[in-house]
């Protein structure tokens, strides 16, 4: 894996942050308190916003942080402490299925590891990794709001009902 | 100037620099505005003295608090969640020092150069809440659940004006780069009038003020200190902490509040710069070097008069309600602020 061309301090940080985000993943499946195991996620997405820092790519680390740490876990964490967030290890937490999620998650892992292969090969997408460069914003807005514009209003409608909806059922009159 | 804080040094000694440079940009402030406004100019609006006791005018009061915090026993509740518990005044800490690692203090003072700076401004603040839910929770405490969940809903109502009021500075300076609304404010001109540069303060007043409302409420100043309402919740989720983690919570919240400061100068006041016309610079390239000394000081006296309207409307309001305050956020502040960007928009097109 660890190419003698490729910068060494990168290969490193990649090492301690994957190895994070193991560990991380792991204890997110078997810590037994519903708040620690939130907290474990927060490691893993927090993990993969700074792989992504590591390939140049700011502006989806920065989206990682701001949807999954700053809005999503902490809905997640507001969600289970309104309801159900007891201090200590609680007992029932595993559901009965568990055993399921193994073949899923070893399909999914098949089935993104043959798209990245057949996607991209042995192709160097740079081939100095020490000249990376972060794209402008201004680039990726042009790629995103230009070609798929109409895409794009479709998902900002799809969330509008959405949220029109979430008010619906919440409404008690 | 360049060659001497750039080439010359090895990685780790830049490095070393950034760190303190961080420390420095973080607790100057905060301690600024603890001692000249929370001591000082609150006694005065009360009409009392204040700490005189400690150095002249008490001007050494800052090192008896320290000193009084470190002292005291660091107490954690029998049945709290002692790791988590001990873990979030640091997150809320360290979400104050990545918040001030993309502010441009000169042309060529910065810790680092983003090109999205301002949306990564806006994420990093939000992981603030994160450590104050696990404050919160892992108290083991009712009140301190309470503030802790009133602190997050709040966060997030208020995050979003913040957001909306910000978008319309984006474009009209057609950057998120900080450095780059610093320059297009500085270089800019009002009607082909530029003697003042284009200070966003004027041109994006409504998000200016929506900004600084917005700011007032992720700080958690009254009026909006419902989290930590001192005579309802017994101070919210900052209940059970004691010694030196409690200090960690207070410096967090003093340097947050300069630190927005810090980047409600940049983003509206125009920054460490002064108008390029007056001394003829055309782009960021033209501009001396003396602006990496000088443009510090002009950023911490933006700073300082920011902070001072923070601190006086913080000793002039009484406290909203929960149910006033989130109606604020979303039946006023984020409208408003929608008109703003679309009116922004169709400005921007339209010269």
């Amino acid at each position: 894996m660890v190419a003698a061309d490729l910068l060494v301090a990168q290969n490193v940080a990649f090492g301690i942050i994957s190895l994070m985000m193991i560990v991380g993943a792991l204890r997110v499946v078997t810590v037994n308190n519903v708040v620690h195991a939130a907290l474990w996620l927060v490691v893993v997405l927090s993990g993969a916003a700074a792989q992504y820092l590591l390939l140049s790519a700011e502006f989806v680390a920065i989206t990682q942080i701001l949807v999954y740490v700053g809005a999503v876990m902490v809905l997640f964490l507001f969600g289970t402490m309104l309801t159900r967030a007891r201090i200590g290890a609680e007992s029932d937490l595993n559901n009965k299925n568990w055993a399921l999620g193994i073949p899923v998650a070893l399909l999914m892992l098949g089935v993104m590891s043959y798209v990245i292969i057949d996607g991209f090969g042995d192709e160097r997408l740079i081939e100095n990794p020490g000249d990376m460069e972060p794209i402008p914003v201004q680039v990726i807005s042009d790629d995103i709001f230009g070609p798929y514009l109409l895409p794009f209003w479709a998902l900002s409608f799809v969330l509008l009902v959405a949220v029109i909806g979430a008010i619906v059922l919440a409404r008690k009159d | 100037m360049n060659a001497l804080l750039a080439a010359d040094l090895p990685y780790w000694a830049q490095t070393l620099l950034r760190i303190l440079g961080g420390l420095v940009a973080v607790l100057l402030p905060a301690g600024t505005i603890v001692y000249l406004f929370l001591f000082k100019m609150m006694s005065f609006m009360q009409s009392r003295l204040g700490p005189m006791e400690a150095g002249p005018y008490g001007s050494m009061q800052l090192f008896a608090e320290v000193g009084k915090w470190l002292q005291k026993e660091d107490i954690t509740p029998a049945r709290a969640d002692r790791i988590v518990f001990k873990i979030a005044p640091l997150v809320v800490l360290a979400s104050t020092f990545l918040l001030v690692a993309v502010v441009p203090f000169g042309p060529d003072a910065w810790f680092t150069n983003f090109e999205a700076g301002v949306f990564y401004l806006l994420a990093v603040s939000s992981v603030s809440v994160l450590g104050i839910l696990m404050a919160g929770w892992s108290s083991a405490n009712k009140y301190s659940l309470l503030g802790g969940l009133r602190a997050a809903g709040q966060l997030i109502a208020y995050e979003l004006p913040m957001v909306l009021a910000v978008i319309g500075v984006i474009i009209q300076a057609g950057t998120m780069n900080l450095q780059g609304i610093v320059v297009a404010q500085n270089g800019g001109e009002i009607f082909g009038w530029n003697g003042l540069g284009n200070p966003y303060i004027l041109t994006q007043f409504t998000g200016f003020i929506i900004f600084m409302i917005a700011v007032q409420a992720e700080l958690t100043q009254t009026p909006f200190d419902m989290p930590i309402a001192e005579s309802e919740l017994v101070s919210g989720y900052m209940t059970e902490y004691s010694g030196f983690r409690f200090l960690t919570f207070f410096i967090a919240e003093f340097a947050t509040a300069g630190v927005f400061s810090l980047i409600a100068s940049v983003l509206f006041l125009g920054g460490w710069g002064v108008p390029f016309a007056w001394f003829d610079w055309n782009s960021i390239d033209d501009v001396s070097d003396w602006m990496n000394i000088v443009g510090p000081l002009i950023m911490f006296t933006k700073m300082m008069a920011l902070a001072f309207i923070i601190m006086w409307v913080r000793f002039s309001f009484p406290r909203f309600r929960e149910d006033q305050l989130q109606r604020f956020a979303w039946k006023v502040l984020i409208p408003v602020s929608l008109v703003n960007i679309m009116i922004t928009a169709i400005l921007k097109v339209a010269f």
